[in-house]
């Protein structure tokens, strides 16, 4: 076990360093000046020209990217280019509104998903699966930002319940979670529906109602763990899909996070942020799917990690 | 013709392939069936204090901000989306096919690199890689397709290395080998139609999420740049007063849905009915 997290570590570092290299190679082939950016409008070109100098930008590319892996493995970031603060420091203040955002999407996912993907297997092809699967089709189809506007139209403009943005309480984590948690349930829905009636189908439930045992006991027992095995690796690599669409959701609330942060960043050309976020993602998608493959054999004592 | 014909007999395959030929007709013949022009800042198109109308037996579907009549602007903008939805997944498709392929063809050291390339890339959150891109390029309708191929060949290529291994394991691939056969021919004689169910099957969905993909780029600004209308860009345009006249906000965004919607109904019964190990499930 130890050997493998290891390796497994290993690997989640070379794939950093890749991440890295092209999104590093990507930002220098930005047709705009970033050290123009930086200078303002109005600066005169020997101004542009010292601010290229400053920031290492006159530099060629791979000295650049030589200079920023050292900087890295020292656990620097670097410094935004706009805003007078190191990467760091701009980008893990932040992270605790985006991990909460994602704590609470993820909450209504599994909630609503695994529920509703349950329901639908077991009563299949009923009415009720239907409406069920043309409602996860639905949510699968719509677009985060949409979802989102429609939440916050329908429930903090037109009732009420909800504030329209802001931060720092239970009632604003809700709309944004939902609109992000939504559009996940739908798939979990469809993969989960999928998951257990394929286990619906095997022997040792056969030999499970055979042997007498109680419908509650087959679902809790060998049912719902069985069904859920395929479902973990999922969760895994929602955590990069997730980024994206906090992006979006977070732009349609106002939500202090990384989304916001990013995409702030990119209309400002500033490429340490970035950098900076993409790795933060990186390195958060790479644990995830660790964290996913190391909780597997507890759900299935068949699976070996090798 | 088998697969035609059990598509038919599926309610929700039929329903979305209607949707489909609805929105294509309507990209086509947009400008026999727009009422107005797409960009007209209508002299009649806003109330006296300057606010945008909204629906009546005038406008269907009211007007936006700039007085222009959004059923139009929606028609028109059926285009860009469609244009975009087929070229930019089209694209994706045959790069992921290439390169999923080709690495689970040759193995070796290129197909190696050409997976762990792949594995690199599956790392980037596509949208934000996306996002990343179209900002850096200046976004147009083309930079947009490109992008958008760029960012979504990953899993395609994924899925298809997976099956090219398996199926060159087979033992009449070593039958084929073992007579001589070149390698040109067991590509596209064992090979490649075996792969073709899985490759349909993408090539429909894939336009599910490469229409919510340019729809997003372009509700941020980044996508397909004004004039020209776009779906998602009507949403950007609209957004900062949707609470006061939300129709400018929902009809393009039920629009988006609907198309994602119908290729995703189509995709999802293409799915069921060729590949071979879900069937008689459903």
């Amino acid at each position: 076990m130890p050997a493998y997290i290891l390796r497994r570590l290993i690997q989640a570092l070379l794939i950093l360093l890749g991440v890295s290299i092209i999104t590093f190679a990507l930002l220098y082939l930005l047709p705009a000046d970033p050290a123009r950016q930086v200078a303002g409008r109005t600066a005169s070109v020997e101004q542009v020209q010292r601010v290229r100098e400053q920031l290492g930008l006159n530099l060629p590319i791979w000295q650049q990217y030589g200079r920023y892996l050292w900087h890295l493995l020292q656990g620097d970031l670097g410094r935004s280019y706009l805003q007078r603060s190191q990467v760091v420091d701009l980008v893990f203040p932040r992270l605790p509104a985006t991990a909460l955002l994602m704590v609470g999407s993820i909450f209504f996912e599994l909630i609503l998903g695994l529920t509703f993907g349950l329901i639908a297997a077991l009563r299949r092809n009923s009415t009720l699966d239907q409406a069920i699967m043309a409602m996860t089709f639905v949510f699968v189809s719509m677009p985060a930002f949409l979802l989102g506007l429609l939440l916050l139209y329908f429930f903090a403009v037109y009732l009420g319940w909800f504030p329209i943005g802001g931060y720092g309480e239970f009632k604003h984590l809700i709309l944004p979670s939902l609109s992000l948690g939504l559009l996940g349930a739908g798939w979990y829905a469809q993969q989960m529906r999928s998951s257990v009636i394929e286990v619906l189908r095997q022997d040792y439930v056969r030999t499970a109602r055979a042997k007498g045992l109680s419908r509650a006991r087959i679902l809790v027992l060998h049912i719902v763990p069985n069904a859920l095995l395929p479902i973990i690796a999922m969760i895994g690599l929602d955590i990069g899909y997730f980024m994206g669409g906090a992006v979006l959701v977070e732009a349609v609330y106002g939500w202090p996070g990384i989304g916001q942060l990013t995409w702030q960043a990119i209309q400002q050309l500033d490429i340490p942020i970035i950098m900076g976020v993409m790795l933060v993602v990186a390195f958060a998608v790479a644990m995830g799917s660790l964290l996913a493959d190391l909780i597997a054999p507890f759900v299935d004592p068949r699976i070996k990690l090798r | 013709m088998y697969i035609i014909k059990e598509l038919l007999k599926r309610k929700l395959a039929l329903l979305g392939l209607l949707l489909i030929a609805v929105i294509v007709l309507a990209a086509i013949f947009a400008p026999w069936l727009a009422p107005y022009s797409p960009e007209d800042q209508l002299a009649d198109g806003l109330t006296d204090i300057g606010e945008p109308l909204a629906p009546s037996s005038h406008f269907w579907l009211g007007t936006d901000l700039l007085g222009r009549d959004l059923l139009s602007r929606l028609i028109y903008g059926a285009r860009a989306s469609l244009i975009i939805g087929l070229l930019a997944n089209g694209i994706a498709v045959a790069i992921g096919a290439l390169i999923g392929v080709t690495a689970g063809f040759m193995r070796g050291w290129f197909g190696a690199a050409l997976m762990r390339f792949t594995d690199l890339m599956m790392a980037f959150p596509s949208l934000l890689l996306a996002i990343v891109l179209a900002a850096i390029f200046r976004p147009s309708l083309w930079i947009v397709v490109i992008v958008i191929s760029m960012v979504n060949w990953v899993q395609i290529a994924r899925v298809l290395y997976t099956e090219t291994t398996s199926l060159s394991e087979r033992e009449y691939v070593t039958a084929e080998r073992s007579i001589g056969a070149s390698t040109f021919r067991i590509l596209f004689r064992h090979i490649l139609p075996h792969l073709i169910p899985t490759i349909t099957c993408w090539a429909t969905l894939g336009i599910a999420t490469t229409v919510l993909l340019e729809a997003a780029l372009s509700y941020l600004g980044v996508g397909v740049q004004p004039p020209t209308p776009s779906w998602g860009g009507m949403i950007n345009e609209n957004q900062s007063y949707f609470q006061s006249f939300p129709w400018l906000v929902f009809y393009p965004g039920i629009v988006i849905a609907v198309l994602a919607l119908s290729f995703n109904l189509l995709g999802n019964a293409l799915r069921d009915i060729l590949d071979p190990t879900l069937r008689g499930r459903h």
